[in-house]
C-alpha cells in the first residue's frame, strides 16, 4: 500500500529525517538540537527515560507541535511547519498513548473514519447516498475488512468502543492508522499497560505491518525485550537531547544510555 | 421472538449498512408511514391535527437541525430559534417576491438563506470551542432577533410588525393562507419532513456523519485523520441551519399563518434544546421522540385533573407542567442521559431476546 | 463618508459637549456592571467550585428576591407589627431557604450526576430554572412585586452633584449596591485564597476524583457552594429589585452575565467585576451614543457582539486560565 503522490522513495532511503529540530514550553526546554533519520521499510525505535521528549518529537513530526528551530524532511520535501491534517495527507498516521479513539462510535465507524482522506464523493452525493457514494462506501468497506481480518477484530465490529477492553482498543487504534494506509506509522506506547499475551500478539502485528505492507514504523517502547526483539534501530533521547543512535545491540551497550536509565547524574 | 434476526443474513456489504437491517425494523417503519400519511388525516380531528400533529413534525425538523450541529458535531448551539426565525422571513420574502413560484420552493429555499447565516454565527468556530461558542449562537441568537423587530423590510412593511402569509394553492388545493385545511398541511408538512429525514439520515450515514461525530469525539483526533476540522464544522452549522431554516418557514406558512415578536426568541431555542436532550443527543429518531414528549407532556398534564375529577385552575397547570417538565430533565439526565433515543435501543435490545432475559 | 462621521466622530463629539451627561451614562453602565457582576459572581463561585455552570443563576436571584418579599408580606400578616423586624425575620429565613435549597440540589441532583461530563450537569441546571420558575410562579404568584427596600432600610433618594457645566445625579441606593458588592467580592475572594475550604472548593473544581481520593467531601463543599451562590443571588435580587421591581424578566436579564464571564474568564473572581464592569459601561456607552444611530433596543445584543469579539482574540477572557490541551 503506497500513499499517492510525492517522490518514490526507495527501501533502504531516509524517508523522514528530522534536522536541529528544537521545542520549547515557555521555559521548559522540551527537545533540544535534535537530528535523526527514519529509513523507509525500517522499524524505528525512539526510547528514553520518562521526560525525555519522546512523545513531544512525535508531536512534532505529525504537525502537532510546531518546533522553534530545525526543519523536518518528509519524502524529498523540507518544511519548517506542518498541521496535522498535512501530515495525514502525506500518509503520517499516528496512535496515542492515551487511546484516542472516537467513543462514540463503533468499531467499524472507527476504521471507515479512517478512510476519510480516500473518499471522495463530494457532499450532494452524500445526500443521496445511494449511487456513487454507496458504491465508495462498500469499496472502502472492502479495505476495513482486509484489516479487521488482519487484526482478528471481527466479532466487536458494531461494539461501541467505549465498552472494549484496553487491549482491543489499542489494536483498534492501530487498525484506524492502518486504514490510512500510511507510509510512516508512529507508534505512541502501543504496548502500554498490556500483559505478555497482548504484547506478542501486539509485537506479531507490527511485525507483520511491516513486512506485509512495507510500513515503516517509529515507536516509542519502553518495554526493552519489545525494543530489542522488534526494531531495525534505535534512537535514544535523554532530558530532550539524542544521546545514543544505531542498531539495538550498539545501543545497548552504551554507557550513556545506561547512565541515563539507571538515573545516573550528569 | 418476533423480534429476531436469525435466517436474516445479509450476502452484500450494502445490505449490512442499510438503515433498517432488520425486516421487522422495515414492516413497523412501512406501518409507521402509513398511519402517518393516511391514518392520522381519516382518524384524527382537525383540532388535533392543528394543534399536535403538525407542530410535532415541525419541531422534529428544528430538533434534527440542532441534534445535527450539536448533537452529532458537539458544536453547543443556542440560536436555534434565531436561525428558524431566518428561515421564516426568508421564506416570506421569497414569497413574495416571486409570486407566481410555487410556494414549495420557497419554504424549501429559504434553508438556504438560513444556513448562509448559520455560517456566517459559525465562523468563530475556527477558534473558539464548546461553552464559549455557545455564547457565540447566544450573540447570534439576540442580535437577530432584534432584527426581526426592528427591520419593517422584513414584514413588508406591515403595520402590525408580523408575517401574514398569503394563500398559495398546490395542484389547485390551497396549502397555506387562511383558506389552507388541516389536513392539507399537514400532508404538506409530513411529505416535506420525510424526505429531510431521509436526507438527513443519508449524511449522518456516510463519510460526513463519521467526520462530524469524530470532530465531536475528540477534534485531535479527527485532525490527524486528516479531517479538516474548520471546513467540517460550517459545513454542520450550514446543514443545521438549512433543516432550522425550513422548519421556522413551515412553522410561519403551514401551521400558524402569520408570525409574532417572539416567535423565534431565546425560549423557542432553549425548547428545541430540550427535545434534543430528553430525546437523545445524536439521534435521528431521538428527535421525533424529544418533540412529542415536550410537546405532548404539557397536553397530558393539562388533561389530567379532568381525568380525575379534580378541578384545577389554568394557571396553576401552567405552573406544575414548568415543574414537571423540569423534574423531568432532571430525572431523565440521571437516569438516561442519551435520552429516549437510548431507552428505546435498550427496549429494543431487550425484545430481541424475549422472552428470556439475556 | 457621512456615515464614517457619524460612527468615528459624531458620538464622541456629543460626549465631549455635554460631560456631565457622558458622567451620567458612565454612572448607570457602572451600576449596571455591578449588578451583572453579582450574578457573574454566582455562576463563578460555583463553577470554581463544582464545575457546573450553574444555568440557574438567575433564576436563583429570582426566587431568592420572591421569597424574601413573600415571607415578609407572610410575617406582617402573621401580627408582626414593625416592618423593620419583619424585613430582617424574613431575611433570615429566606438565607435558611437558600441553604436549604442548596442542600436540596446537592442531594437530588449533584449527587446522581457526579462524574457526568459537563454538558449534561449543564442541562441539568436547565431543569432546575424551569422547575424554579414553575415553583416560583406557583407560590408566589406571577406579577411583579415590590421590594422591600424601605423595611430594610436600604438608603432612598439620590445625591445631585454639580459638575461639568450641569449635574449628576447618582441614586444612594446605587452607591450602597456597589459598596455591598465590593465588600462581598473581597471577601469572597480571601476566602477563596487564604481559607483551609476555600482550597478544598479550589481542589474540587479542578478534579472531583482526585479531591475524593485525598478525603474532601464533595457533597459538603457543594452545599457550602452553592449556599454561597444563593447567598450572593439573594443579594443580588435585593439590590436588583430596590431599583426596579421583582419580576421573573429578571431571569432574562442574567443570561447577560455571560458575555461577562466570557470577558473575566469563568474562574476568577476579580475577572467577574472587572468583566460586569466592561460591559455594563460599554452596553451604556453603545445605547446611549450609538443607539440612535443603528436604531435602539442595541441593548439586547451589544454584550454578545462585545463578548464576542473578545473571544476572537483572547479565548480565555481577561483573567481566565489558559485551556491547554495535553495530547
Amino acid at each position: 500500500m503506497r500513499a499517492p503522490g510525492g517522490p518514490e522513495v526507495a527501501v533502504g532511503d531516509v524517508l523522514l529525517s528530522v534536522e536541529n529540530v528544537s521545542l520549547s514550553f515557555g521555559g521548559v526546554k522540551a527537545v533540544s538540537d535534535v537530528s535523526f533519520d527514519i529509513r523507509k521499510g525500517e522499524i524505528r525505535a525512539i526510547i528514553g527515560p520518562n521526560g525525555a521528549g519522546k512523545t513531544s518529537m512525535l508531536n512534532i513530526i505529525n504537525g502537532f507541535y510546531q518546533p522553534q528551530q530545525g526543519r523536518i524532511m518528509f519524502k524529498g520535501e523540507t518544511r519548517s511547519k506542518m498541521r496535522p491534517h498535512e501530515a495525514a495527507d502525506g500518509g503520517i498516521a499516528r496512535t496515542f498513548q492515551n487511546v484516542a479513539l472516537f467513543r462514540g462510535m463503533t468499531t467499524l465507524d472507527n476504521l471507515m473514519a479512517g478512510r476519510t482522506l480516500k473518499m471522495k464523493k463530494n457532499f450532494f452525493w452524500q445526500l443521496l447516498r445511494y449511487g456513487p457514494a454507496m458504491a465508495e462506501e462498500v469499496e472502502h468497506r472492502h479495505r476495513v475488512e482486509q484489516i479487521i481480518d488482519f487484526l482478528k477484530i471481527q466479532n466487536i465490529r458494531r461494539t461501541p468502543v467505549a465498552q472494549l477492553p484496553y487491549g482491543l482498543q489499542k489494536r483498534l487504534e492501530l487498525g484506524r492508522a492502518l486504514a490510512m494506509e500510511p507510509d510512516l506509522l508512529l507508534l505512541d506506547e502501543p504496548m502500554a499497560g498490556m500483559n505478555l499475551e497482548e504484547k506478542e500478539d501486539m509485537s506479531r502485528f507490527v511485525l507483520d505491518v511491516n513486512s506485509h505492507f512495507g510500513t515503516t514504523i517509529a515507536l516509542i517502547e519502553h518495554d526493552m525485550g519489545v525494543v530489542m526483539d522488534l526494531s531495525d534501530r534505535v534512537v535514544v533521547l535523554d532530558h530532550g537531547i539524542k544521546i545514543a543512535d544505531g542498531t539495538p545491540d550498539e545501543v545497548k551497550g552504551n554507557q550513556a544510555v545506561i547512565d541515563a536509565y539507571l538515573g545516573v547524574a550528569h | 421472538m418476533f423480534y429476531r434476526e436469525t435466517g436474516q443474513f445479509k450476502t452484500t456489504y450494502q445490505a449490512d449498512q442499510a438503515v433498517f437491517p432488520i425486516r421487522q425494523d422495515r414492516i413497523g417503519i412501512a406501518i409507521i408511514l402509513l398511519l402517518a400519511f393516511a391514518g392520522v388525516p381519516l382518524l384524527a380531528s382537525e383540532f388535533a391535527i392543528s394543534s399536535f400533529f403538525i407542530p410535532v413534525l415541525v419541531f422534529s425538523l428544528a430538533a434534527i437541525g440542532l441534534n445535527l450541529l450539536t448533537g452529532y458535531t458537539g458544536l453547543l448551539s443556542l440560536g436555534t430559534g434565531a436561525f428558524m426565525g431566518v428561515g421564516a422571513y426568508g421564506g416570506y420574502k421569497l414569497a413574495t417576491w416571486f409570486p407566481d413560484v410555487n410556494i414549495l420552493i420557497p419554504i424549501l429555499a429559504s434553508g438556504f438563506v438560513s444556513a448562509a447565516v448559520g455560517v456566517v454565527f459559525g465562523l468563530p468556530s475556527l477558534r473558539i470551542k464548546g461553552f464559549y461558542l455557545a455564547v457565540a449562537t447566544l450573540a447570534a441568537q439576540f442580535f437577530l432577533s432584534w432584527c426581526f423587530v426592528r427591520i419593517p423590510w422584513l414584514v413588508n412593511y406591515n403595520i402590525s410588525g408580523a408575517i401574514e402569509v398569503p394563500t398559495r394553492t398546490l395542484f389547485g388545493i390551497p396549502i397555506t393562507g387562511p383558506n389552507a385545511t388541516a389536513t392539507t398541511r399537514y400532508l404538506v408538512t409530513l411529505s416535506i419532513v420525510v424526505l429531510m429525514t431521509w436526507l438527513a439520515s443519508n449524511l449522518v450515514r456516510g463519510r460526513i456523519g463519521r467526520t462530524w461525530m469524530a470532530v465531536r469525539d475528540m477534534d485531535l483526533a479527527a485532525e490527524l485523520i486528516g479531517i479538516r476540522l474548520y471546513r467540517t464544522k460550517l459545513l454542520s452549522f450550514a446543514v443545521s441551519s438549512y433543516f432550522c431554516g425550513v422548519a421556522g418557514a413551515m412553522m410561519v406558512f403551514l401551521w400558524f399563518g402569520s408570525s409574532e415578536a417572539d416567535t423565534f426568541s431565546i425560549n423557542q431555542s432553549f425548547f428545541i434544546l430540550f427535545m434534543v436532550i430528553i430525546g437523545g443527543l445524536g439521534s435521528l429518531v431521538g428527535s421525533f421522540f424529544g418533540a412529542i414528549f415536550i410537546l405532548g407532556t404539557p397536553i397530558v398534564l393539562r388533561a389530567l385533573p379532568g381525568l380525575f375529577g379534580l378541578s384545577i385552575p389554568a394557571a396553576t397547570v401552567e405552573h406544575l407542567t414548568f415543574m414537571v417538565l423540569g423534574a423531568l430533565i432532571i430525572f431523565f439526565l440521571i437516569v438516561e442521559p442519551h435520552g429516549l433515543a437510548r431507552l428505546w435501543q435498550i427496549g429494543k435490545q431487550k425484545l430481541r431476546v424475549w422472552p428470556f432475559p439475556y | 463618508m457621512d456615515m464614517l462621521y457619524k460612527i468615528f466622530l459624531d458620538p464622541f463629539v456629543q460626549m465631549a459637549s455635554a460631560p456631565d451627561l457622558l458622567v451620567q451614562t458612565l454612572w448607570e453602565g457602572l451600576v449596571s456592571g455591578v449588578l451583572y457582576a453579582l450574578i457573574a459572581l454566582g455562576f463563578v463561585l460555583i463553577f470554581k467550585a463544582s464545575g457546573v455552570f450553574n444555568f440557574a443563576q438567575g433564576i436563583m436571584v429570582v426566587f431568592a428576591a420572591l421569597t424574601l418579599v413573600g415571607l415578609h408580606a407572610m410575617l406582617r400578616d402573621w401580627g408582626v407589627s414593625s416592618g423593620t423586624a419583619a424585613a430582617y425575620l424574613a431575611l433570615a429565613l429566606t438565607v435558611a431557604v437558600m441553604f436549604g435549597l442548596a442542600f436540596t440540589i446537592e442531594r437530588l441532583v449533584l449527587r446522581p450526576l457526579v462524574n457526568q461530563p459537563d454538558i449534561i450537569l449543564f442541562m441539568a441546571t436547565f431543569g432546575m430554572t424551569y422547575f424554579l420558575i414553575g415553583l416560583g410562579e406557583l407560590v408566589f404568584g406571577g406579577e411583579p412585586k415590590l421590594m422591600i427596600a424601605d423595611d430594610l432600610h436600604l438608603p432612598r433618594g439620590a445625591i445631585d452633584v454639580k459638575m461639568l457645566g450641569g449635574f449628576v445625579s447618582f441614586q444612594k441606593i446605587d452607591i450602597a449596591a456597589a459598596a455591598i458588592a465590593s465588600i462581598m467580592v473581597a471577601g469572597l475572594a480571601l476566602f477563596f485564597q487564604k481559607t483551609r475550604i476555600g482550597r478544598a472548593l479550589r481542589a474540587v473544581a479542578d478534579s472531583h476524583k482526585a479531591a475524593l481520593s485525598v478525603g474532601i467531601s464533595l457533597e459538603q463543599i457543594w452545599v457550602v457552594v452553592w449556599f454561597a451562590a444563593g447567598i450572593v443571588a439573594l443579594v443580588t435580587g435585593i439590590m436588583w429589585g430596590a431599583r426596579s421591581n421583582v419580576s421573573f424578566a429578571l431571569e432574562v436579564i442574567a443570561l447577560k452575565a455571560l458575555p461577562v464571564l466570557i470577558l473575566g474568564g469563568l474562574t476568577s473572581i476579580p475577572g467577574a467585576i472587572v468583566g460586569g464592569l466592561i460591559i455594563g459601561i460599554g452596553e451604556k456607552l453603545g445605547e446611549f451614543y450609538w443607539g440612535p444611530l443603528i436604531g435602539s433596543g442595541i441593548e439586547s445584543w451589544l454584550a454578545y457582539v462585545i463578548a464576542l469579539l473578545f473571544l476572537l482574540f483572547r479565548p480565555q477572557g481577561l483573567f481566565g486560565e489558559r485551556i491547554i490541551e495535553r495530547i
